[in-house]
């Protein structure tokens, strides 16, 4: 299978930190389902904004970085632009403010298409609104004249699915896309983006803290702790997962069935945050 | 439908009740202003070799031997007629010779908030863009230079390079001498009404003369203008919608003018009309330089004089400026932001 992003040895540092925010992390993105976990500043979040090149301070480095034979750290911003909304996209956790408040949705989903391709106000707003009912939203035409601060939740990260599928890409980055949701509404999302995602063959990476979603979720997993890739399993295997890390978390998780007493806690050891040999 | 007409009427005359309870308070206010400052109108009006019995009759005449809430209820009731009594230096109506110099003012206060905002909003955009770069710094230095040089200084300045050197502008007053007393006065809009009268030569000579103040004033007020709008704009490229458009393959600059300065809009109706206010009320310093026959010459001298018709006036005048601008950000408020809907 042909990747469609290549990642060798990437790195990130902003001016003025200590240390990188990502140290050399390796990974390939076929038409998959990746999952990457880790908790808060584990870096895993800045490598979903690097492959979009959107961290304007931070310096990027790697020995590769190829998204669909072009060369992301060469890229001008022009070509970039041209690859963003069309080629890669990525949805963003929260809609409250991920969605511009006194903008009305439709009009938000529709500007892509609009970017990208010539083609009238009305040919935008028709495939914006068949966009919005294959999120599974019912009544489109109403919707398409709501402001953000109109709708749901639930909504408007539906609202943000359309949005970011609706120029067809082959790379979707979604960073943390339920976290900010109720868990009701949780797996109705994560199950309208995982049917897109299936059947238009599109490129995923999920970015997450829940190792469970990841689980059910992904093909594959890449636990990422102190700016490194730990470990990268396939997610049926996760329960062989080798490394301290990964066995220290799953083991935290409570149980249906398991005991009363309280969960182990994880221990941290030094050594994890060094570079090690991962098979990629 | 009902029940939000029902709401809409109830905001409307909650703010009308509001609007009326502050110019009361206002109306207090210069009423006191009148009367408590340590000024004798009366005195005023007959002048110090007046004899005690027409001093008498002048005080009885503006009811000054009346108790105080009589007297405000006379100052109210011809208020409410426009009768603002008559001025005591020019014998005419107070109302008359206003009418005379505020349109002065509002073209030269109008022509420099539209060149002080598109100014400032623009540096300000720039300088949030490239935040803590070499354009912000510049900016900074360019807009605390226009914050701290004192008007009348760069009025001279003006004067003396665009006036006196180049020749580009015109000098003091509102158009050149040779052209006062040509266009009648309808509006006393100069640029309105030589318009009206075809006298296009006026018109230009009225347009160079106001250009030169007018950018000075604009200048001047661009400087808080640009500080805040490069906060509220930072404000905004913080939030995650702008990451958004940049992720739906906006370019920065189409991502700042489409998205994030809507958002913006609303502040910045506000800070303007402030601004504009505060160049309504009379930017005394600058009419002085300039000749410029305008309301915060006429305010200042009078207060000087203790002409206290006319000071409270002008006072009142002000106050209702400031209300009415205050009422324009709050419907450009609903207009701009849904979510006041």
């Amino acid at each position: 299978m042909d990747p469609i992003l290549t990642v060798r040895d990437l790195s990130v540092h902003y001016p003025g930190a200590p240390v990188c925010a990502v140290k050399s992390v390796s990974f390939t993105l076929g038409r998959e389902r990746l999952g990457i976990v880790g908790e808060s500043g584990s870096g895993k979040s800045t490598v979903g904004r690097a492959l979009m090149r959107l961290l304007p301070d931070a310096k990027l480095s790697a020995q590769t970085l190829t998204f669909e034979g072009v060369d992301l750290l060469a890229a001008s911003e022009r070509q970039m632009l041209r690859l963003r909304g069309a080629r890669m996209s990525m949805i963003l956790q929260d809609p409250k403010y991920s969605l511009n408040p006194i903008r009305r949705c439709g009009e938000q989903v529709a500007e892509g298409v609009r970017t990208h391709t010539r083609c009238s106000k009305k040919q935008a707003r028709d495939k914006a609104l068949a966009m919005l009912k294959a999120v599974q939203i019912r009544n489109p035409e109403r919707v398409y004249d709501l402001y953000p601060h109109e709708i749901s939740g639930g909504m408007g990260q539906r609202i943000m699915i359309a949005m970011m599928l609706l120029t067809d890409p082959d790379m979707v980055i979604a960073d943390e896309p339920t976290s900010a949701l109720d868990v009701t509404v949780r797996l109705q999302v994560l199950s309208i983006l995982d049917d897109l995602v299936r059947r238009r063959g599109i490129g995923l990476i999920m970015i997450s803290h829940d190792l469970n979603l990841v689980r059910n979720f992904c093909d594959r997993v890449l636990i990422m702790y102190d700016g490194r890739v730990v470990e990268s399993i396939a997610a049926g295997q996760l329960d062989q997962a080798q490394h301290p890390y990964t066995r220290g978390l799953l083991a935290a998780q409570p149980r249906i069935g398991g005991g009363r007493g309280p969960l182990p806690v994880l221990k941290r050891d030094p050594a994890w945050s060094q570079p090690m040999e991962i098979p990629v | 439908m009902a029940i939000e007409l029902k709401r809409r009427l109830g905001g409307i005359a909650g703010q009308a009740g509001s609007i009326a309870v502050t110019l009361f308070g206002l109306l207090i206010l210069t009423f006191a202003i009148g009367r408590i400052m340590p000024n004798d109108p009366a005195r005023a009006m007959v002048g110090e070799d007046a004899s005690p019995e027409v001093y008498r009759a002048v005080y009885e005449q503006l009811g000054l031997d009346r108790p105080m809430w009589e007297q405000f209820l006379l100052y109210l009731r011809d208020v409410l007629q426009f009768d603002f009594g008559t001025s005591i230096r020019s014998g005419q109506p107070v109302l008359h010779d206003i009418l005379h110099v505020l349109p002065a003012t509002i073209e030269l206060a109008t022509f420099a908030i539209i060149f002080g905002a598109s100014f400032g909003i623009t540096l300000g955009v720039m300088a949030a863009v490239n935040k803590d770069r070499w354009p912000d710094h510049l900016i900074r230095v360019i807009s605390l230079m226009g914050h701290s040089m004192p008007i009348f200084w760069t009025g001279m300045i003006g004067l003396l390079v665009f006036y006196a050197g180049f020749g580009w502008v015109g000098g003091s007053g509102r158009m050149s001498q040779f052209y006062i007393g040509l266009v009648p006065e309808r509006t006393n809009f100069l640029l309105i009404d030589s318009a009206l009268a075809g006298e296009w030569e006026v018109f230009r000579s009225a347009i160079n003369h106001i250009i030169l103040p007018a950018s000075l004033l604009g200048y001047s007020s661009s400087a808080y203008i640009t500080r805040m709008t490069r906060s509220f704009m930072l404000d905004q490229l913080g939030q995650e919608y702008v990451t958004t458009a940049r992720v739906k393959g906006l370019s920065k600059r189409q991502t700042i003018w489409r998205h994030a300065f809507g958002n913006i809009r609303v502040q910045l109706v506000t800070i303007v009309a402030l601004a504009y206010g505060a160049l309504l009320e009379g930017a005394v310093l600058i009419e002085a330089v300039f000749a410029w026959p305008g309301f915060g010459q006429y305010l200042t001298s009078n207060l000087l004089i203790g002409d206290m018709n006319a000071v409270m006036t002008c006072v009142l005048l002000v106050g209702v400026i400031f209300i009415g601008l205050n009422i324009l950000s709050d419907v450009l408020y609903r207009i701009f932001d849904p979510r006041t809907k």
